[in-house]
């Protein structure tokens, strides 16, 4: 099963004839992942590596019956290549994409939203991967080995570092959803997933500071989670008002602090690690103990 | 980027939101002329800083003529507000003030929406005015597909209980409110006032605007003309000149990563290794993924930089960044110091994993510089590194 993502998954890239559009792309095909196409309108009838090109997501859907999108088209084009996804309605659409101007982001996500069919995960964010089926974005495939642990988190190289931790347990699925104010799959979302996820037997959750995504999860997590959660938070040492990397990760005032973040966790009985190596104890006990 | 209040009145103007005339000036001198360009008086004199309470703090005062405009200048140039010193004052034109009403409109970040808030009750801080009197405080979520046009515009005024006698003129300057949101690219346009003159006009005559640096390349002009460096760190401006992701912090483990969460998260692994050893992170510097050794030269370079470091620690978790690449990066900085017949004097904690580590963990061994230490976990190497930082605290650093 995993979540989103499975060996049956059809991939293609929006922006493939780009240098990281390319160079991402074998790394997918490397990892077994079906890449069926690319779209690029300039370069359509062309290939890379036999991949062929398409002039839109919609002819290439038709073409290769794809059903994931996962787009590297540079922040002044990338509202419109999800437009052009969504309006195609693929069924998952994987924006990778860093620097996005916010209400570009606001718009198409909403934009799907209303038109509904389209799941977009990102963007700013290192994509999906259910390891040893399918990898849709730029998360190393070589890091773990399919398992039964999900895994979510808002940094691509937190997730990295956790999907090291716990190597040799392995995951079911990993999503990075993305730093940015605006994103289209949250911790909700993936938890909720997970949850319902017969190859999921426990979730790692990471989040940061900024906004009150984390605080709406432990929420959920009490309300609809029964399988054991380990989290982890970082930015306890981040100085208010000042953005650390990502565009979302912020503390304003006294909200989105990382502290606030982990006591909302474990008042839902989530239990934080104080760096990612003691989650990942906090994992291995869990798992070890049932 | 947060913008000054005659920054955000100047992009009011520029779509059509009536406002009063207004000149920043930075020397007394200055206010006096502009006073009297604006007429002689009355005026209003404004510190112009990126912070709430300037009223509370004496830094905005009433100038019936241009003498007073030129005396309240010279008290006010110099200040500090929490914290912000007042380079430049903003001289406007006084308006009579009938009522005072709220406006924004803003970025939801959690509902992933827009907000509208208006209120009839203006006068104070928002934060005020949502625990005071959060039911006169009317909150519109905004679509981002539909926006705002004069009937959504009506609604907000409606909701806000504007008054009856000025509702039109409201629609009008919420509309034009709306083109400074979205025309601008903006995460916040707050007017705190918008007021109702005793003939009725509707003048926004004080405002907030935050625009979304992510936009900045389909705005360069403004983006440009409105960069304040003068309250930004020296080594901010030099590490964004560098296209880095630097903020510098107050303590002595400066630190180099990849990516902004495991950098984050770097820092308060260090702060919680530190606090046995009495040291704190010096700074956030998140050289991206996929670095090139250039780059990772360039960072280090600018972490010695700070005279207030005595130990750095690179952590690399090589997901695209390549592992060797980060080792070739520290290895050419290293040369580039001994080319400026300098020699690296505060030691280095260096952990490599994931992509190509063992290749790098090679290049560093061959390397073999003394103060270059290589640990393998992140909380070992962060242990170390405050370890480090704290034996060489007080030694004074080079």
């Amino acid at each position: 099963m995993a979540i989103w993502l499975t060996d049956a998954s059809k991939v293609i890239v929006q922006g493939i004839t780009g240098s990281e559009g390319q160079r991402h792309t074998r790394r997918m095909v490397a990892s077994g992942t079906k890449v069926v196409g690319g779209v690029n309108p300039r370069k359509a009838g062309a290939d890379v590596d036999g991949i062929p090109v398409f002039a839109t997501v919609g002819e290439a859907m038709k073409e290769t019956g794809a059903d994931v999108s996962v787009s590297f088209v540079p922040p002044a084009f990338a509202r419109d290549a999800a437009i052009e996804a969504i309006d195609a309605s693929i069924p998952l659409l994987v924006v990778i994409t860093e620097g996005m101007p916010v209400q570009d982001t606001a718009y198409f996500y909403n934009y799907a939203k209303e038109r509904g069919g389209t799941r977009i995960i990102g963007p700013n964010c290192p994509g999906l991967i259910s390891p040893g089926k399918s990898n849709a974005g730029i998360i190393p495939a070589d890091i773990t080995k399919p398992g039964r642990i999900g895994l979510v988190s808002k940094s691509g190289t937190l997730t990295y570092q956790m999907m090291y931790e716990l190597r040799d347990l392995g995951f079911s699925t990993a999503v990075g959803i993305g730093g940015d104010p605006v994103i289209g799959t949250t911790h909700i979302d993936c938890l909720g997933a997970f949850q319902n996820d017969p190859e999921t037997d426990a979730i790692v959750m990471i989040g940061e500071i900024g906004g009150d995504a984390e605080e709406r999860a432990a929420d959920f997590i009490k309300a609809n989670v029964t399988k054991p959660v380990v989290g982890y938070v970082a930015g306890f040492t981040a100085p208010e008002g000042k953005t650390m990397g990502h565009a979302g990760a912020i503390v304003s005032g006294s909200s989105g602090t990382a502290q606030a973040k982990k006591e909302a966790l474990e008042a839902v009985g989530v239990r934080v690690g104080k760096t990612p190596s003691e989650s990942a104890e906090l994992m291995r006990e869990l798992l070890s103990s049932r | 980027m947060d913008l000054f209040e005659w920054q955000a009145k100047e992009l009011f103007a520029k779509h059509g939101v009536p406002t009063t005339k207004q000149v920043v000036v930075t020397t007394p001198d200055q206010a006096r002329a502009a006073a009297e360009q604006l007429g002689g008086g009355p005026v209003m004199v404004k510190a112009q800083v990126k912070a709430g309470g300037r009223g509370k703090a004496g830094g905005v005062k009433f100038a019936p003529t241009a003498d007073d405009a030129e005396k309240h200048a010279s008290a006010i140039l110099g200040m500090d507000i929490k914290g912000h010193a007042v380079h430049s004052v903003l001289i406007s034109q006084a308006a009579d003030i009938g009522d005072e009403y709220y406006f924004s409109f803003l970025l939801d970040r959690g509902n992933r929406f827009y907000l509208a808030m208006c209120s009839a009750e203006g006068g104070m801080e928002i934060e005020q005015l949502a625990v005071e009197k959060p039911d006169a405080l009317a909150r519109v979520p905004v679509d981002p597909v539909a926006g705002v046009d004069r009937d959504k515009a009506r609604e907000i005024a409606e909701k806000g209980n504007l008054p009856a006698a000025i509702r039109d003129q409201a629609v009008d300057v919420i509309v034009k409110l709306w083109d400074v949101f979205t025309a601008e690219e903006a995460t916040l346009v707050e007017v705190n006032p918008l007021v109702r003159t005793p003939d009725n006009q509707v003048l926004a005559l004080d405002g907030k605007v935050t625009l979304d640096d992510n936009a900045a390349f389909r705005h360069n002009e403004v983006h440009d003309a409105y960069r304040d460096n003068s309250a930004t760190d020296p080594l901010e401006v030099r590490a964004k000149e560098k296209h880095l992701n630097y903020v510098k912090l107050d303590g002595q483990v400066g630190i180099i990563g990849n990516g902004a969460g495991l950098v984050m998260s770097t820092l308060d692994v260090v702060a919680y290794a530190g606090e046995q050893f009495g040291v704190r992170p010096a700074n956030f510097l998140d050289i991206g993924g996929g670095a090139s050794a250039e780059v990772m030269a360039n960072g280090l370079e600018i972490i010695l930089s700070d005279p207030d470091v005595t130990a750095v620690f690179v952590n690399v978790f090589g997901g695209i960044t390549a592992c060797d690449a980060v080792a070739n990066g520290i290895v050419s900085a290293l040369s580039l110091l001994e080319e400026k017949a300098e020699q690296l004097t505060r030691p280095l904690v260096v952990r490599l994993d994931g992509n190509n580590a063992a290749e790098g963990r090679r290049i560093l061994t061959e390397r073999a510089h003394p103060l270059v230490e290589q640990v393998d976990t992140m909380d070992g190497a962060a242990r170390r590194a405050a370890e480090l930082a704290a034996a060489k605290k007080g030694n004074g650093a080079a």
